[in-house]
């Protein structure tokens, strides 16, 4: 068995008191909520804590609420519960898609929105989409809370906007309008997508098209024209990798592919 | 007693309250090897198998790549707290003998624990929600038609009770 370096577990109740665990023990220590990406890096080696801060049990970070005319999804909310929320099928339906079909079952069941979007896994679901729909992560810390649109917090491979002091308080999704419609398709061949396409189109405006997994971030395509002119330039936009996913030519083939049957789904 | 790298944690396992101390690096697997529940199997250790998957409050979860301190509190179920002998089986395992949904056994204990997690959530699942759910559960033997089978005719044989 691959066996774990030990660690001293704290189990803040408060998120006072996780900013505040924060602050003291640095880059020593790691939030800890699923640990379905934390884990399998610290059984391979690759991170080393000596400390993990556990805030599954602060109060307030779990549950999904509407309030202020956007969707709250606390910070420790599993993909499971997104998934299986009558709120979020009935107001957001291709995030309720996108939660159903994140890697397995046991991940999902494990797994949080807020720890995914914190580790900065470049191949992963969620950031396309919410970064289409205009979502935010609200942050604490001890200089106070702030709101950062999901694209300025997801920074690049493993990185993001998440102060040394900070964690996640919550994902905030806008509501969308009656008319808008979204969805989300990814192609997937192993665990994690080869490339995920976030589409979202607002009562009649040009669509916001997003593209994700390919790139160390999610990559708004810039075009406001027909379905050729988002294939273009969403395969002009992305710069994939070879690895065991595809080579770079086949995902940006794939990319395209994506965004169309993303734009004709909408259109439909 | 808690020192400052172990835990001392508490719930049921297969019916029975258990407590232990623990290392906090100490993964639910290795847990439940120690005591001697084998059926979960490390595999890939890294969630993508299914091969030691176990039911914590009802979900299933890889117990490879979980904290044995996530246990704490909570009701763990094992392929060994269901049926041991033929008339005590499971309807899930009479379903994966009825349609030979096994052939080496490796993946069983995850596989039936997985499919059970699901009846438990979703009594009447349609054939795609049992692909779905079984989608991270892997079978070299059986090419999962047979088990697909098994767990439909599991949900109808609870159904009818």
């Amino acid at each position: 068995m691959q066996i774990l370096s030990d660690f001293q577990l704290h189990r803040p109740a408060t998120v006072e008191e996780a900013v505040q665990l924060r602050g003291e023990l640095g880059d020593g220590a790691a939030l800890y909520a699923g640990g379905t990406e934390l884990l399998l890096a610290m059984k391979m080696g690759v991170l080393d804590y000596d400390h993990l801060i556990d805030v599954k049990r602060i109060d307030g970070l779990r549950g999904i609420e509407v309030r202020e005319g956007a969707l709250r999804i606390g910070a420790a909310t599993t993909h499971r519960e997104i998934e299986t929320s009558q709120i979020v099928q009935e107001q957001i339906p291709a995030l309720a898609s996108l939660a159903r079909h994140v890697a397995n079952v046991r991940v999902r069941a494990a797994g949080t929105l807020a720890g995914n979007l914190a580790f900065g896994e470049p191949h992963a679901d969620p950031a396309a989409l919410l970064a289409a729909l205009d979502a935010t992560v609200e942050l604490v810390g001890s200089a106070g809370r702030r709101s950062v649109g999901i694209e300025e917090f997801v920074v690049g491979a493993y990185e993001t906007d998440l102060g040394e002091d900070e964690l996640i308080e919550a994902v905030v999704v806008p509501l969308p309008q009656a008319q808008t419609k979204a969805t989300y398709l990814k192609f997937q061949v192993l665990e994690r997508p080869t490339v995920g396409v976030a589409a979202v189109v607002r009562n009649g405006d040009a669509p916001v098209v997003v593209v994700g997994a390919v790139d160390d971030r999610p990559i708004r395509v810039d075009a406001t024209g027909d379905v050729e002119d988002y294939v273009n330039a969403a395969q002009d936009a992305v710069d994939p990798v070879d690895d065991l996913s595809g080579s770079a030519e086949y995902k940006r083939h794939l990319t395209g592919v994506m965004v169309r049957r993303a734009l004709e789904e909408l259109a439909r | 007693m808690t020192t400052d790298t172990t835990t001392r944690i508490g719930g049921v396992i297969n019916g029975r309250e258990h407590t232990f101390e623990v290392d906090n690096s100490l993964l639910l697997l290795d847990l439940l090897r120690d005591l001697g529940l084998t059926g979960a199997k490390p595999s890939c250790e890294m969630e993508v198998c299914g091969a030691c998957t176990v039911q914590l409050d009802g979900l299933p979860v890889s117990s490879c790549s979980t904290l044995a301190i996530e246990f704490d509190g909570r009701t763990l179920e094992t392929i060994e707290g269901l049926g041991v002998s033929e008339e005590s089986l499971h309807p899930v395992q009479q379903a994966f003998l009825k349609h030979s949904a096994f052939q080496c056994g490796f993946c069983t204990p995850g596989m039936v624990m997985t499919a059970k997690a699901l009846l438990e959530a979703n009594a009447a699942p349609s054939r795609e929600d049992v692909v779905h759910w079984l989608e991270g559960s892997i079978c070299r033997c059986t090419g999962y038609e047979p088990i697909v089978d098994a767990v439909l005719d599991a949900a109808e044989a609870m159904a009818r009770g």
